[in-house]
This record gives structure tokens, C-alpha cells and sequence, in this order.
């Protein structure tokens, strides 16, 4: 290992910078902000997922927030992944803080979470995922017919074959219902 | 006009049928578990159960990618201008404003003009335009109300934790989606109460029978908004039909005894029964009113 990797893997422990330092990252779309989201925490960066100032808002988008020092290495481990942003912005303005608020709801035999807009429910005894809902983005429909029917650990991941806001809002509901039911 | 989680399920255009479990438009079928074939399978039933025309869509296979959704809209701002249709219906797309706008801007330079209803994503794109009010019906849940109330968030997923609490009163909710003019004409708002409101407030509140799993139950909105959407379509007050699609929607989701497992068709087929019911107790209400009009009745 360099030295410098002894800087540049920190944990994700906190805000990813402060004040005015940071920079985001462009994607042509949200399941490519998904990918790099993953590429960059794997390798432990310091990045997180947010939403892009009004300036550049042009519907359901993404931007990943980095810290600028950075921004070499992070595109270099980016481009090796075939995972290359359109654009890096610098940004001084406040960034949109995603939702980061669970409700449970206990049905007695089936335990439904809910993260953003999107609800997920489980039958407590089987761990199969009885229902989706929520949401308004054309990938839920397509998440729903793909996950419904399938046991928790075994459905695909939102967060791989998802696409949008709501994707990645399912994707929430699902790690969050993994942490309570597959432990 | 909304999209179909099939990626190559082509443009289509046409009048919609149900049958089956599926709907069908212009020789192609598919399945309905939630989404905008929901929406569509609720509207058939509304017209056969009425004996109204059935509903005409424009549908494009989108898994989330927003390439179908493009297409789509492009097709439908060149088209729509050649059509007459009393009443549209926006669903399950790809929030786009650009898009958004044009055709917005194509309607408006329309000789008539339909009523306009938006739910899901071209909601949340109608929002994020800031021309709601050219809406006559907006149909989000309890989320998405916030959302609406958020005036700086773009998508549901932005919406700030002190909206979203909880403890925000829906009234409150509704007050700021006016107050900040990201509301429609009318709100119909789903939830464990159903609320219709304007800008003056809350209408009517809708919580009879009351089924607790409807809200794990993926397509309930859907098949509300498909309801209203025909009731609206074939001539009926849209607040008058707004509170009837509620109580339908209510009574079918608890005539098929459901469960958090339950799947929207399950509930869909019971719309008929619902609706004829609901529909007799509006005419002995309107023939009772108007017998103490009359003076008929009373001794």
C-alpha cells in the first residue's frame, strides 16, 4: 500500500466535508450514480449520495459528493471501474440531504418498512417479500415483478437493477429491512 | 399515458380492455400487479360497470431508464392536439421537466381543454415545473403530499425530515402545497383517511370501511386514481367523483378480505360490486333530498 493510501481510505463516519470543500460528480443517470456509489464506498471513500443544486435539476437525479482534494484518485478508480462521470462540478451552495427516515409498521405476521415514498413488506415467518408499493418513477412497477415472491436474501438488490429515485429509495427500505430481519 | 415495466414493450396507442388478469391495447397484453396497468385495469371496470367508453392510453415499456418515457412523451405532445378527449390522465414516467413543459404548453394551446390529472412521477414532474395549478386533480399519498409541501424538494426522496415527521397534520400539509402553489385545483389525498381538498381546505374525509394492509398493498393509489379518472372522463363533478372513487376504491379493497400479501387484482375485481353500491346509496340520497325539496316524505 502507498502512503497516501493510508489517507484515502477513511471511514465513512460522518458528513463527508464541511462549508464550502466539496465537489459533485455528474451521472447520465441514477443507476450509474448507484454504481459508482458502490465502486467508491468499496474502496472506501468518502462520498455520499445526494441531491444536485436547482441549477442542474432536470428530473428524477443523483450527484455523488466528494471532497475536491480528491478528485483525481476518485475518477481514476472511477474510469477503472467503466464507470466515468459526465461532469465534475465545485459547489459552495447547500446540497438536497436525501431522506433518511424509517417507519416500521408491525402487521403481526407480515413487517412492512417504508424509506422516502417506497414501502416494503415481508412475511415475518418465510422472510418472503409479499409486496411493494409506492413510488412513482417507471422502475418500481419493474423492481416489484422482480423482487415479489423472492426471500429477502435472495431477491435482487434495488440497488443493482434499479434506476431512479425510487429505486434507490427502495433499496433504502430493503438494507434497512435486512438489518432487522436477517440478522 | 404512462409506461409498462416491460423494456421492450413497444409505443402503443388505443383503446384498453381488460380481460383475464391483463389488459390489452392495440394486439399487445400485459399483466396487472400495479403501476399504470392498475390504473388502467380500475378505469375498464369503472366503464363496463357504467356502460361507458372504454379508457384510451398511450403506453411505452420503461424500466426505469427514461428511455421509454421520452419516446412517449415526445409522441404524445406531437399527437395530442388531434385528439378530444374529455379528460387526461398522467401516471408512471420518467419525471422530465423539459418534457413536462411542452406538453403542458401543447395542451394549453388546445382550442378545449380536458381536464388534467397527474399522479406518480409526471406529478412530481408537474411540481417540479411549478405549474401545478394548471392541474384540476392531484392524487398523492400521505409521502407525496409532503412532498408537495416541500417547496424545495424535487422528488419525494428530498423531501426534509421536519415535513415528512409524522406528526405533520395532513390539513397543515395541504395548506403549504397551496401556500407555495404546488397543489392542483383539487387534492384527493390517499392514505388511512382519504381527504379531498381545494384551496379553502379539506372537503371530505374518507374513512369508511378502513383496512389497515391496503397500505402495504402495491396498486391501491393506482386503481383510486383510475376511478376517479373515468368518473372525471365521463362527465361527473370532479369532486363529487373524487369522493365516490375513494369510497369505491375503500369498499373494493375490503371486499376482497385482504392482508399485507394481498395483490392489487385481488382487489380490482371487486370494483363493480363496490361501485353499484355506492353509486344506489348517491341516488337514494339525491331521491331523498329531493323529496325533502319537494316536500314529498314528510308528514
Amino acid at each position: 500500500m502507498s502512503p497516501f493510501g493510508l489517507f484515502k481510505k477513511r471511514r465513512d463516519d460522518g458528513p463527508a466535508t464541511q462549508g464550502v470543500d466539496r465537489g459533485f460528480l455528474v451521472f447520465e443517470n441514477t443507476s450509474e450514480v448507484i454504481r459508482a456509489e458502490q465502486v467508491l464506498k468499496t474502496e472506501g471513500w468518502q462520498i455520499r449520495v445526494m441531491g444536485p443544486p436547482p441549477e442542474i435539476q432536470s428530473g428524477c437525479d443523483l450527484v455523488i459528493e466528494f471532497p475536491p482534494i480528491e478528485e483525481l484518485n476518485i475518477l481514476r478508480a472511477l474510469r477503472e471501474a467503466g464507470t466515468e462521470p459526465l461532469q465534475v462540478v465545485p459547489v459552495s451552495s447547500p446540497l438536497l440531504q436525501p431522506v433518511d427516515l424509517f417507519h416500521v409498521r408491525d402487521f403481526g405476521q407480515h413487517l412492512m418498512v417504508r424509506g422516502a415514498n417506497m414501502k416494503m413488506t415481508v412475511d415475518k415467518a418465510t422472510l418472503t417479500i409479499v409486496n411493494i408499493s409506492g413510488g412513482g418513477c417507471p422502475d418500481v412497477p419493474y423492481l416489484a415483478q422482480a423482487m415479489v415472491g423472492k426471500h429477502l436474501a435472495q431477491a435482487p438488490s434495488p440497488g443493482k437493477i434499479g434506476h431512479t429515485l425510487c429505486g434507490y429509495a427502495l433499496q433504502l427500505a430493503f438494507e434497512e429491512m435486512g438489518r432487522r430481519c436477517l440478522r | 399515458m404512462g409506461t409498462i415495466p416491460i423494456k421492450a414493450f413497444p409505443l402503443v396507442t388505443g383503446t384498453v380492455t381488460l380481460a383475464e388478469d391483463s389488459i390489452r391495447i392495440d394486439g399487445k397484453k400485459t399483466g396487472v400487479n400495479r403501476g399504470t396497468p392498475a390504473l388502467l385495469a380500475a378505469a375498464c371496470m369503472t366503464s363496463e360497470a357504467l356502460g361507458e367508453p372504454l379508457p384510451f392510453a398511450y403506453l411505452v415499456g420503461d424500466i426505469g431508464r427514461g428511455d421509454g418515457s421520452r419516446r412517449l412523451y415526445a409522441h404524445v405532445n406531437e399527437h395530442i392536439a388531434k385528439t378530444d378527449f374529455a379528460a387526461l390522465a398522467f401516471h408512471y414516467v420518467q419525471p422530465d421537466v423539459g418534457w413536462h413543459d411542452r406538453i403542458l404548453s401543447t395542451i394549453k394551446a388546445l382550442p378545449y381543454q380536458p381536464l388534467l390529472i397527474a399522479d406518480a412521477g409526471y406529478m412530481y414532474a408537474a411540481k417540479m415545473s411549478g405549474q401545478s395549478a394548471a392541474y384540476d386533480l392531484f392524487t398523492p399519498d400521505i409521502g407525496e403530499l409532503a412532498f408537495l409541501a416541500d417547496e424545495s424538494a424535487p422528488h419525494p426522496f428530498y423531501t426534509r425530515g421536519f415535513i415528512l415527521h409524522e406528526e405533520n397534520h395532513v390539513p397543515d400539509l395541504i395548506a403549504r402545497a397551496y401556500t407555495h402553489a404546488n397543489a392542483a385545483r383539487y387534492m384527493l389525498v390517499k392514505g388511512v383517511c382519504d381527504h379531498l381538498a381545494d384551496a379553502q381546505g379539506i372537503m371530505a374525509t374518507i374513512d369508511n370501511p378502513s383496512e389497515e394492509a391496503l397500505e402495504a398493498i402495491g396498486g391501491t393509489g393506482d386503481t383510486l386514481t383510475g376511478i376517479v379518472a373515468a368518473l372525471v372522463a365521463f362527465g361527473m363533478d370532479i369532486g363529487k367523483a373524487a369522493v365516490i372513487a375513494a369510497r369505491v376504491n375503500r369498499w373494493a379493497g375490503h371486499y376482497a378480505r385482504p392482508n399485507p400479501a394481498t395483490q392489487v387484482m385481488d382487489i380490482i375485481r371487486h370494483i363493480p360490486r363496490a361501485l353499484e353500491e355506492i353509486l344506489h346509496e348517491e341516488e337514494d340520497h339525491l331521491g331523498t333530498e329531493s323529496k325533502r325539496v319537494t316536500g314529498e316524505g314528510h308528514p
